[in-house]
């Protein structure tokens, strides 16, 4: 990933919404220890601007956005993983039992 | 400009709410507690024919209802002589966004383009917000989702990922967010500004779009079979889907059909933990979403929750996450279906449900959902051992939410807890009472409304109100 994005780049600004202290009152433990966080993403709207600065966006609808730029063109990473161990015989015992095998 | 601090948005909830929604419920209120049910349905719904016709303009249902036979053959195989019941599923991936959410979104995105909005909003991490999106897109409105995503380390549900992928596939903006139930001010401050129409998963408009789940059903079940479904089982959250599937139900004329709910079970996670949230593998269909929401309706994003499941389920059970991924695994590898997996606990339930019913007797599992990166057992179980969680086989009755992620090791092993419905009543009645604060009094109006809405006696309900000290005048 560039660390430098350009007007018109498509990006990830990240805010704090409700710092640590100020979450709501019902939050439990955990929660109430850690900042409100969002991310969005949109086009940048400065003329250039590295990562860790304070920029504005365009959303997908228009809306103007400010926050830090935490990803220039971020890529979607999820993935399948590997065929995990634990599921890969089900397929197998399952048809020897619709065969007449033992259950 | 009006202040937007947590505090001073969450007291305007009110109005933020009136104008998003563009219902005035205090309309339908005639008690206390009490609110003219029917009539809110009737006057801001829509009528099952303009709902067919809608959904038809949108593309939306119409889905195909397929016999699982080679699960039903398994279950034969697992059961008593005669028993075991014939299993079919409604095919939901086949709506435009791929899960029966087309249904409601097509009604709340209709509604909102009459009504002249802008646009809509949808708070949500699962399918519903890829509906909203697709069927705003097709619309020509704006649309902003609001998900819970991520946790204070950074790290994703990889199944909340792939829906904001879809999201903004469909051209949406998205708003991520850590955990917490903040997420709730946030979209109300998204409300605020845009002057977007507040695409609730609990308003009339989107519980009367699944009506046509629940007539479509009993159609294709009495055109395959000859009869009526015997049980319709459905995956069981926030209480949308079993509302709206039983009342198309009721309205398809089949009235000894069972509607059962069935979630995973995740008791003991905290909902609104930051160490919980990615220690879990189902981010909707779960207890977490179930219990709350049948027990309390009114908690959701609308003053006036059109699902309230107390009034429609006959049974309500829950399954565990490894069964759910094994027959997510069966469901591919024996009926060639890659679909789910949450979609897949009602089937999880119906598996070992129809095994303890004669043959001639007909199961529908309510509903399939598209799978995909990150939406999978696969990727949900690389994820759970990356979070701590061990997965292993053995007796799902061993599985601990949270700690561990048991995967049957044989079919039979498979089974439903059941959840006392009773109980669920009982509780109902007592957060209503807690909902009055000081002033400890209802009327006999009152008393009427919490007997039909928790499906209790009047007399227990009476009993109930004054173990919680609230006087009947």
């Amino acid at each position: 990933m560039p660390d430098k994005a350009q007007k018109g780049d498509w990006v990830q600004i990240h805010k704090i919404v409700l710092p640590a202290g100020e979450r709501a009152p019902q939050v439990p433990e955990d929660t109430a220890q850690v900042p409100l966080e969002m991310k969005v993403k949109g086009t940048l709207l400065d003329q250039e601007a590295s990562l860790g600065d304070t920029v504005s966006i365009r959303t997908a609808v228009g809306r103007v956005l400010e926050g830090t730029l935490v990803a220039i063109n971020p890529s979607y990473d999820i993935s399948y993983g590997p065929p995990p161990a634990e599921l890969r015989s089900v397929g197998e015992e399952l048809r020897k039992i619709l065969k007449g095998g033992d259950c | 400009m009006k202040p937007r601090d947590y505090k001073s948005v969450m007291a305007r909830r009110g109005e933020i709410m009136r104008a998003s929604v563009g219902i005035d419920y205090s309309k339908y209120s005639i008690g206390r507690l009490a609110f003219d049910y029917e009539r809110m349905m009737k006057e801001t719904g829509y009528s099952l024919e303009e709902v067919k016709r809608i959904q038809k303009e949108a593309n939306v249902g119409n889905t195909p209802l397929i016999e699982l036979k080679n699960l039903t053959s398994l279950v034969r195989k697992l059961s008593e002589p005669g028993y075991g019941a014939r299993i079919f599923v409604k095919d939901e991936a086949n709506n435009p966004a791929r899960s029966f959410k087309d249904r409601r979104a097509s009604l709340s995105v209709f509604h909102a383009k009459r009504a002249g909005y802008p646009g809509v909003v949808a708070a949500t991490s699962g399918n519903y917000g890829a509906a909203v999106a697709s069927q705003a897109a097709r619309s020509n409105l704006g649309c902003i989702i609001v998900q819970e995503m991520f946790d204070s380390r950074g790290y994703e549900q990889p199944e909340i990922a792939e829906k904001g992928r879809a999201c903004e596939a469909y051209g949406a903006e998205v708003l991520q967010l850590s955990v917490g139930p903040e997420l709730f001010y946030m979209f109300l401050l998204v409300l605020e500004d845009t002057g977007y129409f507040n695409a609730s998963l609990y308003t009339p408009f989107s519980i009367a779009g699944i009506e046509t789940l629940g007539t479509e059903i009993v159609e294709q079940v009495r055109d395959l079979t000859g009869k009526d479904p015997d049980y319709i089982v459905s995956t069981h959250a926030g209480g949308g889907i079993t509302t709206g599937t039983a009342r198309g139900v009721l309205k398809a004329g089949s009235f000894g059909t069972k509607i059962i709910g069935a979630s995973v079970n995740l008791q003991g996670l905290h909902m609104a933990s930051d160490r919980d949230f990615n220690r879990k593998s189902f981010t909707t269909g779960h207890t977490g979403f179930g219990i709350p929401f049948a027990v309390w309706p009114d908690r959701s994003d609308v003053p006036r929750n059109a699902a309230r499941v107390l009034r429609y389920l006959d049974g309500y059970v829950t399954v565990t996450q490894g069964s759910v991924f094994y027959i997510t695994e069966a469901l591919a590898q024996l009926e060639g279906l890659e679909r789910g997996p949450a979609g897949n606990t009602s089937l999880t339930a119906a598996f070992a449900l129809a095994r303890t019913l004669p043959e001639d007797h007909v199961v529908v599992v309510n509903e399939t959902e598209y799978t995909g990166a990150g939406k999978h057992p696969y990727a949900q179980l690389a994820f759970a051992k990356k979070m701590g969680v061990e997965v292993k086989r053995g007796n799902p009755k061993d599985e601990v939410p949270g700690k561990n992620i048991v995967i049957p090791e044989r079919p039979e092993q498979i089974a439903c807890t059941e959840i006392s419905l009773n109980k669920l009543r009982e509780s109902y009645v007592r957060h209503a009472c807690s909902s009055l604060g000081e002033e400890r009094k209802l009327s006999q109006v009152d008393v009427e409304f919490l007997a039909e809405d928790s499906r209790l006696d009047k007399d227990e309900v009476l009993r109930l109100l004054a173990e919680n000290e609230v006087v009947v005048e």
